[in-house]
């Protein structure tokens, strides 16, 4: 069952792994702009998660640790961004960007000496027999832990958000610092934690394109993963669920422009890698624009610093 | 225990001090980094800041100086202005190769012809093709309300795509061997931008930028649109009562900064570049955003921020190859100086007080 020399089931079950370094960062980020604050760093914290990763794994021998030091490796950037946006109360827009920039470069820095070497390989959860099913085997039952971990992650934050008292401290926050403040709430800690959540997602996912997806490390190899993931937050309007199914979207492009590419499609390869970016410029006027805008649905207080004055 | 207090208004001394402090606090912070990576960094410092303009090679560096100030100039005047107004062009990059290949096209197109008229048009073909790549997300953020920031950062990875369709594929040297890359306008008089006065490594891109930032700063501080910047950015509900229009403005400033990235991009590929390649743009449209706000985004101020970013990029061209300093120790080095830069701010606008505990 082929369609122009692509195979639909190994496309879909590529595009579920394709998916995950997005999707983490999507959500960390996610979180972060519920608590009011936008990290334009995502770029830089997944970079450095990923090469942080990539070193403890090679380190190791372990994908496990090497997915704990990238989670650990982008928290430990991102308070770096808490500390000026939330301490020192910096433009949020200017220290995200300068937080891509010194990642990229932190980055490279780091991994020096590691290009062209192999991580320990990351395996599949054994579902026996489960696996052989046809089509939907290798779809659902064909994956390693950190795919299934991604999805049950979206659920966490969902539920976390949705129904318990710490997330609705984190929207209050998010959408009135003043009234969360007033109401005795410590408004730059919680965001400061925020950040630090959003900052280990974002290094996860960073860890997952340099252990799992590509794997081995290159210079600037998240190739504006982290920008993308930005711009899932607003095709999802700041809803979990919908940060899973823009994950998959993308993935998806992704996924299917490299396989366009692998079988020698008549579109000139570099219309073919530039779609994903383009793709996502067409979604964010969709889903910016008309009525069902999903600036409506924004964190009111997104963006803007908070300063007690007494 | 430290709090802050906000001032009623802006500190002058600060405004003008922080820049220095956070460039003092890099110089430090970065010689720590480097003494960590095992270089004497008294020995990188000064072959970073000091021998570029003072040292053993300085007669040619100080020339390359102002070659990589140039574009950085150009492109940061451009930026503060949006900057100012709370339009965040992060695109530079992309508009900046834009420029470079819709100039090039057209000197490419003509070529070998001789005359006096091809360097100034490409020189127009260039503002225009930046400002065309600027206009996208300046009209999707007028009429749909998208977010320039992500659209025009997308934009720079779809420009290098098509730079590097351009570089194998359209604007290919047909006598280049099958070597990727454009002809080379250094054997192109009529479309080149040599240097102008032998030794100083002004070209007509340096001209252009120290022009620019008369014009910026004169446009800033005496005529209306200036004002009109600097209020939406201070107080936008105030400007719509002045009469601003917001979406003018966008295209305004998106454009002007498009067209001022295009501008260096041309400059740059007609002189020192020399020829459009896959990797012919090193990041100076990212860069020029730290060029932007370590000169306080005022036009005279980004000068000297520009001079002193290049500087960075000699001198640690410098440390690459005598002391054998990672390229990207620079990058993280230019890095490091917007986070302080952003971080000593805080002088300016608040005051810091000592509170004693149970007094406030």
């Amino acid at each position: 069952m082929d369609f122009g020399g692509i195979n639909p089931v190994i496309l879909v079950a590529s595009l579920m792994v394709a998916a995950v370094p997005i999707m983490l960062a999507a959500l960390g980020e996610l979180v972060v702009e519920k608590a009011g604050v936008l990290n334009l760093g995502v770029e830089g914290m997944m970079i450095v998660g990923a090469i942080s990763g990539f070193i403890a794994a090679v380190a190791t021998g372990s994908p496990v640790v090497g997915f704990l030091a990238g989670a650990a490796g982008g928290a430990v950037l991102s308070l770096v961004f808490a500390f000026l946006t939330q301490v020192v109360l910096a433009n949020q827009v200017a220290t995200g960007l300068a937080l891509t920039m010194f990642g990229l470069g932190l980055s490279s820095l780091m991994g020096q000496g590691y290009n062209g070497i192999k991580p320990p390989l990351t395996g599949k959860v054994p579902f026996g027999p489960l696996a052989d099913i046809p089509v939907l085997g290798p779809i659902l039952f064909a994956h390693d832990w950190m795919v299934y971990a991604s999805i049950a992650l979206v659920a966490g934050v969902w539920w976390v958000l949705r129904a318990t008292r710490l997330g609705l401290i984190i929207r209050a926050v998010g959408e009135s610092h003043d009234a969360a403040h007033a109401l005795g709430y410590k408004v730059n800690r919680i965001r400061l934690m925020c950040i630090a959540f959003g900052g280990a997602m974002a290094g996860l996912g960073g860890a997952y394109v340099s252990l799992v997806r590509v794997p081995q490390w290159v210079d600037g190899m998240t190739a504006g993963a982290g920008w993308i993931a930005l711009a899932i937050v607003v095709f999802a309007s700041w809803r979990p669920w919908r940060v899973l199914i823009g994950a998959y979207l993308f993935g998806g492009i992704s996924v299917l422009q490299l396989s366009l590419q692998a079988g020698g499609s008549a579109i000139p390869v570099e219309y073919l890698s530039m779609s994903p970016y383009l793709v996502t410029i067409v979604v964010l006027v969709i889903m910016s624009s008309g009525r069902g805008r999903a600036s409506l649905n924004a964190p009111a207080a997104l963006g803007q610093n908070f300063h007690a004055a007494r | 225990m430290l709090r802050l207090e906000k001032r009623p208004n802006p500190s002058k001394f600060w405004q003008y001090g922080t820049p220095v402090v956070a460039v003092a606090l890099t110089m430090i912070v970065g010689g720590i980094l480097f003494a960590f990576m095992g270089k004497n960094p008294v020995e990188v410092i000064r072959t970073i800041f000091w021998d570029p303009i003072f040292g053993e090679f300085a007669f040619y560096l100080r020339g390359q100086l102002l070659v990589k100030a140039g574009p950085l100039i150009l492109i940061a005047i451009g930026l503060s202005l949006g900057f100012r107004a709370g339009i965040w062009n992060i695109g530079a990059e992309g508009q900046y190769i834009m420029g470079a290949i819709c100039g090039a096209a057209v000197g490419l197109a003509v070529y070998p012809t001789e005359s006096r008229l091809i360097f100034p048009a490409m020189v127009i073909a260039g503002a225009l093709g930046g400002w065309a790549w600027a206009m996208i997300p300046a009209i999707l953020k007028t009429r749909f309300n998208t977010n320039e920031i992500l659209v025009s950062l997308m934009l720079v990875y779809v420009a290098q795509t098509i730079l590097a369709k351009a570089s194998t594929g359209f604007l290919k040297n047909p006598e280049g061997m099958g070597f990727p890359g454009s002809r080379n306008f250094s054997s192109f008089p009529a479309a080149a931008n040599p240097e102008l006065i032998a030794g100083t490594g002004i070209h007509w891109g340096v001209i252009a930028a120290f022009l620019v930032a008369i014009v910026g700063w004169v446009i800033l501080s005496r005529h209306i649109i200036g004002f009109q910047i600097k209020l939406s950015g201070q107080a936008p509900r105030a400007a719509r009562f002045h009469g601003v229009n917001p979406s003018r403005l966008v295209v305004l400033c998106m454009g002007v900064s498009g067209g001022l990235a295009g501008l260096a991009g041309l400059f740059e590929v007609t002189g020192p570049a020399g020829q459009i390649s896959i990797d012919f743009n090193v990041g100076y449209g990212f860069t020029a955003i730290i060029v932007a706000f370590l000169g306080r985004l005022n036009p005279i101020g980004i000068v000297f921020a520009g001079i002193l970013m290049a500087l960075t990029y000699v001198g640690g061209e410098m440390a690459a190859t005598n002391l054998g300093l990672p390229a990207a120790a620079i990058q993280v080095f230019q890095g490091m100086l917007l986070f302080f830069l952003l971080g000593v701010d805080v002088l300016t606008n608040f005051r810091i007080r000592t509170a004693i505990l149970g007094v406030k």
